[in-house]
């Protein structure tokens, strides 16, 4: 990304790094370690991201998850998509040395559904983070940019957008669908979200066009586009992808939500949500079926809500 | 009776003439909103009316005519014609099985909006509350330990804090102390039953104002006016609870006005949780039992609702800073 910082801009994002010593705390200049080099933002964020325990930890965790999502064998050997893994005289178990998370009420080993479930939450939750954005994010810079009726009219949409219940009309959206999968469950929560991101890129691009660096590209003789990509956009991007990050764990625990009453995705895939609505009746009984996949889901949730606070820490002291 | 002064009047006019201009600024967006939901629910798989008679074998003619009494031949964009004119005479449309749709979600509107406001209530006195004390610790450890269970609280999902706040203070408390003192599901306990319900709605609520009230108020305690209040030699109860929080409080009226709107949408999960007999499960049963006109109705009351909160914050601008007029 910093490669395709201009200078101009690049000085732009100069006048705000004196904001930064006043307001964080005094954990190394903004340009330590990058000497001789001028500083861009994301450089500079950078470094100031890995003195963050905040950071630090959320990386951590979203590792694990996204190891767990990626080869979930690493972290059991039962295999829960194979039918013959759970035994009906086994079920409602306490954890045990045999079962760490005990086994749920049909049986299966709650550790490997746990486990297994983190793909289908992640894949939601990163599809639909990029869709918003890539939509939201291009009408929003276009509709910010050329302003005009363009603008007018993607404003008065995502107004309409905005008085929908998002719960109810993602609820709505799935039940068109009979079947929920991963992408469906995506596309719902991806109709219902875009607005949001729309709203902050033209907010910021508006902000952005204004400034002096962009004013003289302009009198330089810069193209509309150049304008756009080069100069608008890398600066006007940093709220989006704060916004975007914390949206990530948003849309994971929506997908929970929906899973959990019935429209989102469905038995026999596996999903934390569906877990939890399983569980539920016998939840009194045996409560571990229910809090393991609870647990991994708020973890998953709080990982990203976290990096999205230490990003827009970093990015922009002022906002804190 | 007193007589207005002109200028009194002349307030009352402008602020009569936003209020009606602002109504018909809604106009739209519950047009489009509407046509929108609409349009979803005409997309609905399945027939209403042969899922009203089930296995039984229909009447052709019965049929042409439900289905014409109904407006069902007609193209979509008529139907909807028929469902907007009728909203805009106050009437939600009937049912299948001709019963009033308000008939229907009036008491199941009740119950949402009992548990809605109740969740209002808790946000704004504990999301206020804390974020006021952290401001005014800010950077202490009171601070970062409130900082940090925000972060916590607007982490874990309502599923999860519905199960769990069930588990714990719904029965083990109960099992303990042998006293019900959290009713954990229905509505039969009176306004009790909503208490545990509407902590579970607001939680994620309660930390986002929490930090808003923070990050409002540490602003404002930083002005230049606040500096001069306090070198005046005015009380610092004074300055904090009459010069800051009034200004403080425009961002937080804006997000409880916005929110009003999203625990309403929101409280589904919760209502299925806590079997709360709310629109979230009206709605729920309503698109399974293919009621396209419950469904359509409860968004459009839905969609109403957020537009009037959003007038209502509008206008209480106005009242918190006086330098804010209606043009």
């Amino acid at each position: 990304m910093s490669d395709t910082v201009t200078p101009r801009s690049r000085r732009a994002r100069h006048a705000k790094s004196p904001l930064r010593s006043p307001g964080g705390p005094s954990r190394g200049g903004p340009a330590a370690g990058t000497a001789g080099r001028p500083a861009s933002l994301w450089n500079d964020a950078w470094h100031d991201l890995r003195r963050r325990p905040l950071f630090i930890a959320a990386a951590v965790l979203i590792g694990v998850i996204l190891l767990m999502a990626a080869v979930p064998q690493l972290f059991t050997s039962v295999d829960p998509y194979d039918a013959t893994s759970c035994r009906l005289g086994d079920a409602r178990q306490a954890p045990s040395a045999a079962h760490w998370f005990g086994t749920d009420n049909q049986g299966c080993d709650t550790l490997a559904r746990t486990v297994y479930g983190a793909r289908n939450s992640l894949l939601v939750g990163l599809s639909t983070t990029v869709v918003t954005v890539l939509v939201g994010g291009l009408l929003g810079l276009v509709a910010g940019f050329r302003g005009g009726l363009p603008d007018a009219l993607l404003s008065r949409v995502t107004e309409i957008f905005f008085a929908i219940p998002s719960v109810l009309g993602a609820l709505l959206i799935l039940a068109v669908f009979r079947t929920g999968t991963v992408w469906t469950v995506m596309l719902a929560l991806a109709v219902l979200a875009w607005p949001m991101t729309f709203r902050i890129m033209r907010a910021a691009v508006i902000t952005a066009k204004g400034q002096d660096y962009v004013v003289a590209a302009r009198a330089l003789g810069a193209s509309g586009r150049r304008l756009m990509f080069r100069h608008i956009l890398p600066n006007a991007i940093t709220s989006v992808i704060v916004v975007a990050t914390v949206n990530l764990g948003v849309f994971i625990a929506a997908e929970a939500g929906l899973s959990f009453l019935g429209v989102g995705i469905q038995s026999p895939e596996i999903s934390w949500g569906l877990m939890i609505a399983d569980a539920r009746p016998r939840f009194l009984e045996a409560a571990s079926p229910l809090l393991f996949p609870a647990a991994f889901l708020s973890l998953t949730v709080l990982a990203f809500i976290m990096l999205g606070d230490a990003v827009r820490d970093a990015l922009d002291p002022k906002l804190r | 009776m007193i007589r207005e002064t002109p200028a009194e009047l002349y307030e009352r006019l402008v602020l009569g003439r936003y209020i009606i201009r602002r109504l018909l600024q809604a106009i739209p967006v519950l047009l489009g909103a509407t046509l929108l939901i609409y349009a979803v629910v005409f997309a609905l798989p399945g027939d209403p009316i042969a899922s009203m008679y089930g296995e039984k074998r229909m009447d052709p003619d019965i049929v042409a005519i439900v289905r014409e009494q109904y407006h069902l031949n007609d193209p979509f964009i008529v139907q909807y014609w028929y469902y907007i004119s009728g909203v805009f005479q106050g009437n939600l449309g009937i049912t299948f099985s001709n019963v009033p749709v308000s008939e229907i979600i009036a008491g199941k509107f009740q119950v949402t909006l009992n548990l809605a406001f109740t969740a209002l209530v808790m946000e704004a006195v504990i999301g206020v509350g804390l974020g006021f004390y952290a401001a005014l610790r800010r950077g202490r450890a009171q601070d970062t330990m409130i900082l940090a269970s925000t972060l916590v609280l607007i982490s874990i999902p309502t599923l999860v804090t519905g199960f769990v706040l069930q588990l714990v203070l719904g029965v083990k408390l109960k099992q303990s102390t042998g006293i019900e003192v959290f009713p954990i599901a229905g509505v039969s306990d009176g306004w009790r039953s909503y208490l545990l319900p509407a902590f579970v709605l607001a939680g994620t609520s309660i930390a986002y104002l929490t930090r808003l009230t923070r990050t409002s108020l540490a602003e404002i305690l930083r002005a230049d006016y606040i500096r001069t209040a306090v070198a005046k030699g005015m009380p610092r109860r004074r300055v904090v609870g009459r010069h800051a929080l009034r200004n403080a409080l425009i961002p937080l009226v804006t997000y409880l006005g916005a929110d009003l709107g999203t625990l309403m949408g929101g409280a589904v999960i919760t209502e299925t949780i806590f079997n709360l007999p709310g629109i979230g499960q009206e709605l729920f049963r309503s698109v399974y039992e293919r009621q396209q006109p419950v469904v359509v109705g409860i968004v459009t009351l839905l969609v109403l609702v957020y537009i009037l909160a959003n007038l209502i914050v509008d206008l209480l601008y106005a009242v918190l800073d006086p330098r804010i007029r209606y043009e």
